[in-house]
């Protein structure tokens, strides 16, 4: 890596037709303003002209647009994608902002200063310091309920939120319990009803009163919105039916973490499977000081040294 | 036309990508963490009455897009005009419920909070955000809380805003629609978003 922070001269040198961090100044600035109306007004959807992006829609165009607004030279970059540092999504990202932003990158979790991800939230605490961009896909959280943009902005404007509140009852009445396990829409400091985006419901708990800046980007949609730090965020539930988050049978089969989300990794076509870490990073540092989950195998570095 | 002197073509930013997002940073910051005395060096200069650190404000944020309102003090300098024009190229608006951006160097004789643009009820975001110079930030004074505050911050500015107490909770009636601000000391932003709370009693 190289060792000098990058100028625009050397990021220039590499991509000679880009601005740093691809972004032009005036969108830069176009960025700015709307997520510091997002900051200003927790959970409300703020307009803003979404650029094309050398990507296509889906793949986070939303949250690139959010970090390359925010990042500068001194910022360390974590990617994650289904709470992974090594997918597509995450490696792909991470490339472009190497390539045009010249920046620091990393996959663990306590270095990055801004983490881009889709669909996760980090399973260690996020500092102060640090940045959460979320990307979006539908930042409406109204939008499978009312279709017209017109109707939901005056819901928004009116609170008028019994809708949501019918869908989850709808939930009960069809499943016993609120089935809505991703995408759990929330109330943010009292007032807004917002998307957290694709999320699993696990990580709803993780962004009530987080020390961290959480903004969130939807390229497609052309919306930013923001949760300052220490704001409350609150799932919708009902009295008889309060918010509760996944909750799995076995530790992860590789670190032996309890009490974090887990994916299912089929191992065979006879019903092998085994539940591992959605967050590579935690189960990677867990390993690493020594967590053995059922599954993990045999420390070759342990073996070699004996 | 008036005559533009050389004073409006100095003190753009140096390097104005990198200095537009350290300042931005700062902005964000203080913006989030609303109270906190958020530190940051200027890296623009502009003519008197406007400050250095104001002035790397506006080329951080202002552009033509942004219809931008001056104070009486900072629109009786041609200078101070010149600038804006010359540097950020924005429209200048006399009605301050027009701008985007206001920019007051001189609180203790500014509109009332309520004359500048509140948004709408579907489209909040569309309100004036204002930068007000503050000669000092003490941390006694007025008690916030809300988004961003982890319990309450207690901040106060001098100059003072007239009757600011009754004019924020007046603000904050509003929410979502309202203003939001900036107050800018010599080497410090400390931001006020409409979402915060004044505690009274």
């Amino acid at each position: 890596m190289n060792a000098l922070p990058p100028t625009a001269a050397t990021v220039a040198h590499d991509t000679p037709a880009y601005n740093f961090a691809y972004l032009d100044e005036q969108t830069k600035r176009m960025i700015r303003r709307a997520i510091l109306k997002g900051i200003a007004i927790p959970g409300y959807q703020v307009p803003f002209a979404s650029r094309e992006m050398p990507m296509p829609y889906g793949w986070g165009t939303g949250g690139v647009q959010v970090t390359a607004a925010v990042l500068g030279p001194d910022d360390v970059l974590k990617v994650i994608d289904q709470g992974a540092d090594d997918t597509t999504n995450a490696v792909a990202i991470r490339g472009f902002f190497r390539k045009t932003a010249g920046v620091r990158t990393t996959t663990h979790t306590a270095e990055a200063t801004v983490i881009q991800t889709r669909h996760r939230i980090p399973e260690a605490p996020l500092a102060e310091h640090q940045i959460l961009v979320y990307q979006v896909p539908i930042p409406e959280p109204l939008r499978f309920l009312e279709p017209r943009e017109t109707e939901t902005r005056t819901m928004h404007a009116l609170e008028e939120y019994g809708l949501m509140h019918v869908k989850l009852y709808e939930d009960i009445a069809r499943h016993g319990h609120i089935a809505t396990t991703y995408a759990y829409p929330v109330k943010v400091d009292g007032r807004y009803i917002m998307d957290p985006s694709p999320t699993p419901k696990f990580d709803n708990p993780k962004m009530h009163r987080s020390k961290a800046l959480q903004l969130f980007g939807a390229g497609r949609e052309k919306r930013i919105y923001a949760i300052p730090p220490h704001t409350d965020v609150v799932s919708l539930d009902f009295e008889d039916h309060p918010f509760k988050v996944q909750t799995f049978a076995q530790p992860c089969a590789l670190c032996a973490a309890e009490g974090v989300y887990l994916d299912e990794v089929l191992l065979d076509d006879k019903g092998g499977r085994m539940f591992v870490c959605s967050d590579t990073d935690n189960c990677e540092e867990r390993r690493a000081a020594g967590h053995r989950g059922a599954l993990a195998g045999d420390d070759i570095s342990r073996k070699d040294r004996s | 036309m008036t005559a533009v002197t050389s004073a409006a073509f100095d003190g753009g930013f140096r390097q104005p990508v990198f200095d537009a997002q350290t300042t931005f940073r700062a902005i964000m910051d203080a913006l989030a963490r609303p109270g906190r005395r958020v530190i940051c060096r200027p890296l623009a200069t502009a003519p008197a009455p406007m400050s250095p650190l104001m002035a790397a404000v506006a080329l951080t944020l202002v552009d033509p897009e942004t219809p931008v309102w001056l104070d009486g003090a900072l629109a009786a300098s041609a200078d101070v005009r010149g600038w804006f024009a010359f540097q950020t190229g924005a429209p200048m608006v006399d009605q301050p419920a027009d701008a985007a951006f206001a920019f007051v160097v001189d609180p203790a004789r500014m509109p009332p909070l309520s004359a500048f643009a509140q948004g709408t009820p579907e489209y909040p975001d569309r309100s004036t955000t204002l930068v007000v110079s503050a000669e000092s930030v003490e941390d006694t004074g007025a008690v916030f809380t809300g988004p961003g505050i982890e319990t309450s911050v207690l901040f106060d500015t001098r100059p003072a805003i007239p009757a600011f107490a009754e004019q924020w909770q007046a603000n904050r009636a509003l929410f979502p629609r309202g203003v939001d601000l900036l107050f800018v000391a010599a080497d410090a932003i400390v931001g006020l978003p409409r979402s915060s709370r004044l505690r009274t009693g």
